[in-house]
């Protein structure tokens, strides 16, 4: 078994290392640790945060990639878990949980029929069987989800501080998102959850392999976009005069170009030149990787300005306070002063926008891929798979499933991370309303 | 004022220039005119010759920013730089990499844009408003503390879906509109009611939002404590006097977008098949016309300008603090 590291896999596991980084820090301030007890104790944010916890654990599992020794096929971790949904090979459409085709064709018999699908039992022949087994399999899940549930509990109680009595919304978060893992693994083996697609593709597994994608472009993007706003914005605001006007101007022209067409002409200029240097690439994993990440410098390009202005007048600001004067005074040399004294103190911008940006960076992909100007065919990602599904909608009967999946999945995220945001809003940005 | 008008007009001419030449190295450096000649041309079967002939025709056989083989201002002015760039200046965007003249298009296709444009801009603006200052004065009570949650909800959905739903069911089952298409002059109406209104569903979650916060940034300022204390009703106070006053910071967010309505909607044109510009710059990315793209792109910069600039006056008419320094 060899591992393979892609640049955005590499990437994400700093990002996590550097998350990890934060909460020691954070567990080590008492002023911050306080801020960020106040986040999670209104039950929505806690809540919200446990599902955009659940969806980070599975887009890192996706982030483990190796090849088998004796196979040529790259697997990640996620893969592995949802090898039954992978495998199963169908022919084209089957609506969820369904045990037949979504069609009608000519049967070895000769008569019109739907054809059984590989993946679900064979001796299940009619529908009330199907609904039995269905509902079978789910009591079974519930079991144990409950099951797992209890000992969960009785672990904390036991062994942890943490008062189970409370944060009553947090523990049936957590109950759910149980039953739903339980739910799937016992589900996966026989059904394809949420039918399969125009190619027989699985389309919950490609639904769960899109959150990886999303989450590169949350993350990622923003990642990428803060060294050029930090450092230039604390710079704009503590030297003034010359520098200023200069990132004033880079900030302005970048601005005044219309967002998404910059970006689309960024990608349109990307893809020629990828399609001319075909041949550099080992493999197309790699190849819609290095686009993938590409596209994320390029998003962080056109979005790093709206920080670097914050930032800039915050500094503005700061930089008449007695504290950096006295720095001043003292001989502290201007790099000091700009990353010890003034860099802890914008902060907590940086984190505002990093939380309120991701979801919009989530949303954009979906429209990038509308465009035409988002990530390669190749990768699964929630908008490759709506731009797919939108002509299904208009056929007869209508194909409802894997665009309904594909909303469903990013609406959640999404949500999850806008609820999550707000709050941290509220605690962090000092305007914030305080009706909470 | 008019000396602080023209003052701010100046400053934006350098703007102008980085844009131009932002936009000049993306589109010619990352990829040669050869690049682009084979694009045109298909990627099979062209020869050198065919290049040199596509090349010679569009005004890309010269060099990019300095022509050695020229004498005095030529060196220069000789470059394919300066004679792509001026022309955009003189607002001459000049003629597609297919042939196309692309002012002549811009003038034409302008108007279902603005068809589209004016109304979802205006609708959305009074909508928005007027959630938000209902939001405000439920303050603190339960019902506001849901509309807040559903606002996120609204905000969280991909705009791909209310249009995808939307289309489907509204125009699609129920029949009430068209689906998709448009027709010029009166008519018109019948095709842009849907986009409209999809377009202010679309954007309510976070222009709500966008407002309340405004409005909640006003309502805690000392002069509202004057005004309650005074006596005056909690509906007086805030029409005549946070409203009022929260226009200073509306018009900062609304008045920068209305030059760029010209522009209008990539997706909401497409996928209603409007054709206006928006449509008009998909179909050139998708088509790689790049010679529309940049057109697009320095005439969406120009008009954020004026936008900029326009702001700027505005400031001025409704708060007379603000000096012309």
């Amino acid at each position: 078994m060899t591992f393979i590291w892609l640049w955005t896999d590499f990437l994400l596991w700093v990002l996590f290392a550097l998350s990890m980084f934060a909460v020691v820090k954070i567990r080590a301030n008492e002023l911050l640790r306080q801020k960020w007890q106040k986040i999670f104790a209104q039950p929505l944010a806690l809540s919200a945060f446990i599902v955009f916890a659940f969806y980070i654990l599975i887009g890192l599992s996706d982030s483990i990639h190796f090849r088998l020794d004796n196979n040529t096929t790259t697997y990640s971790v996620l893969d592995r878990m949802l090898l039954p949904a992978l495998e199963a090979e169908e022919k084209t459409y089957s609506t969820p949980l369904n045990f037949e085709q979504f069609s009608k064709e000519y049967l070895d018999n000769g008569l019109r029929g739907r054809v059984h699908l590989n993946l679900p039992p064979a001796e299940i022949t009619n529908a009330s069987d199907n609904t039995k087994n269905i509902l079978a399999i789910s009591a079974n899940a519930l079991f144990y989800a409950v099951g797992i549930f209890l000992v969960f509990i009785l672990f904390l109680e036991k062994f942890t501080p943490i008062n189970t009595k409370n944060n009553r919304s947090a523990f049936v978060t957590i109950f759910a998102l149980m039953f739903f893992c339980t739910w799937v693994a016992l589900m996966m083996p026989n059904y394809h959850i949420l039918g399969t697609d125009k190619a027989g593709i699985d389309v919950f597994y490609k639904a769960v392999k899109s959150i990886r994608t999303g989450m590169i472009f949350g993350l990622l993007t923003t990642l990428l976009a803060l060294p050029p706003a930090i450092i230039l914005g604390l710079m704009a605001g503590y030297f003034k005069g010359k520098t200023d006007d200069v990132i004033q101007y880079i900030y302005t022209t970048i601005n005044a170009i219309p967002g998404i067409l910059l970006i689309a002409a960024l990608v349109l200029i990307l893809q020629v030149y990828m399609d001319e240097h075909a041949s550099d690439y080992a493999s197309s994993l790699e190849r819609s990787d290095l686009k993938l990440l590409l596209l994320c410098v390029i998003l962080a390009l056109t979005s790093w300005t709206g920080l670097c202005r914050l930032i800039r007048a915050e500094t503005l600001k700061l930089s008449e306070l007695e504290f950096v004067q006295a720095a001043k005074v003292f001989g502290v040399s201007n790099i000091k002063i700009l990353f010890n004294h003034l860099m802890p103190n914008v902060m907590h911008l940086v984190l505002i926008s990093i939380v309120l940006d991701f979801s919009g960076l989530v949303l954009i992909e979906a429209v990038l891929s509308y465009v035409g100007v988002g990530v390669d065919a190749t990768t699964m990602s929630w908008g490759n798979m709506i731009n797919a599904a939108r002509l299904e909608l208009s056929t007869d009967p209508v194909v409802w499933w894997p665009l309904a999946s594909s909303f469903i999945f990013m609406f959640i995220l999404v949500l999850s991370a806008n609820l999550f945001a707000d709050r941290v809003r509220q605690v962090f940005d000092p305007k914030g309303d305080d009706n909470a | 004022m008019w000396t602080y008008i023209l003052r701010r007009a100046l400053y934006s001419i350098p703007i102008l220039l980085g844009v131009n030449l932002i936009t000049f190295l993306l589109f010619f450096m990352v990829n040669t005119p050869d690049d682009m000649a084979r694009i045109q041309l298909g990627a099979k079967h062209v020869t050198q010759a065919d290049i040199h002939t596509w090349k010679e025709e569009k005004g890309y056989n010269k060099p990019l920013f300095v022509n050695t083989d020229q004498s005095g201002s030529a060196v220069l002015t000789d470059t394919i730089f300066y004679q792509k760039s001026i022309p955009l200046f003189q607002l001459d965007f000049g003629h597609s990499d297919s042939g196309r003249n692309i002012n002549k298009d811009i003038a034409q296709r302008m108007w279902p844009s603005l068809a589209l444009a004016i109304p979802s801009f205006i609708i959305a603006l009074i909508t928005n408003i007027v959630f938000a200052m209902w939001m405000v004065m439920l303050l603190g009570t339960k019902l506001e503390r849901m509309s807040l949650i559903f606002t996120v909800a609204l905000m969280s959905i991909s705009g791909l879906f209310y249009i995808i739903i939307g289309q489907k069911i509204v125009a699609g089952m129920w029949h009430w509109f068209p689906v998709s298409g448009y027709q010029a002059g009166f008519e018109s109406w019948r095709f842009v009611m849907l986009p409209v209104l999809i377009g202010v569903v679309a954007g309510l979650g976070a222009g709500v939002r966008w407002y309340r916060s405004i409005f909640l940034e006003e309502i805690n300022k000392p002069y509202v404590n004057t005004a309650r204390a005074k006596g005056l009703s909690e509906q007086q106070v805030l029409f005549k006097h946070v409203l009022k006053n929260a226009m200073i910071p509306i018009l900062t967010g609304v008045v920068v977008v209305i030059p760029s309505l010209f522009m209008g909607s990539l997706i909401m044109e497409s996928f209603f098949s409007i054709p206006g510009l928006g449509s008009y710059t998909i179909d050139a990315i998708n088509s790689q016309d790049f010679a529309i793209v940049r057109a697009m792109v320095f005439l969406g910069s120009i008009l954020y300008i004026v936008g900029l600039l326009l702001t700027d006056i505005s400031y001025t008419w409704v708060d007379p603090r603000v000096k012309f320094k």
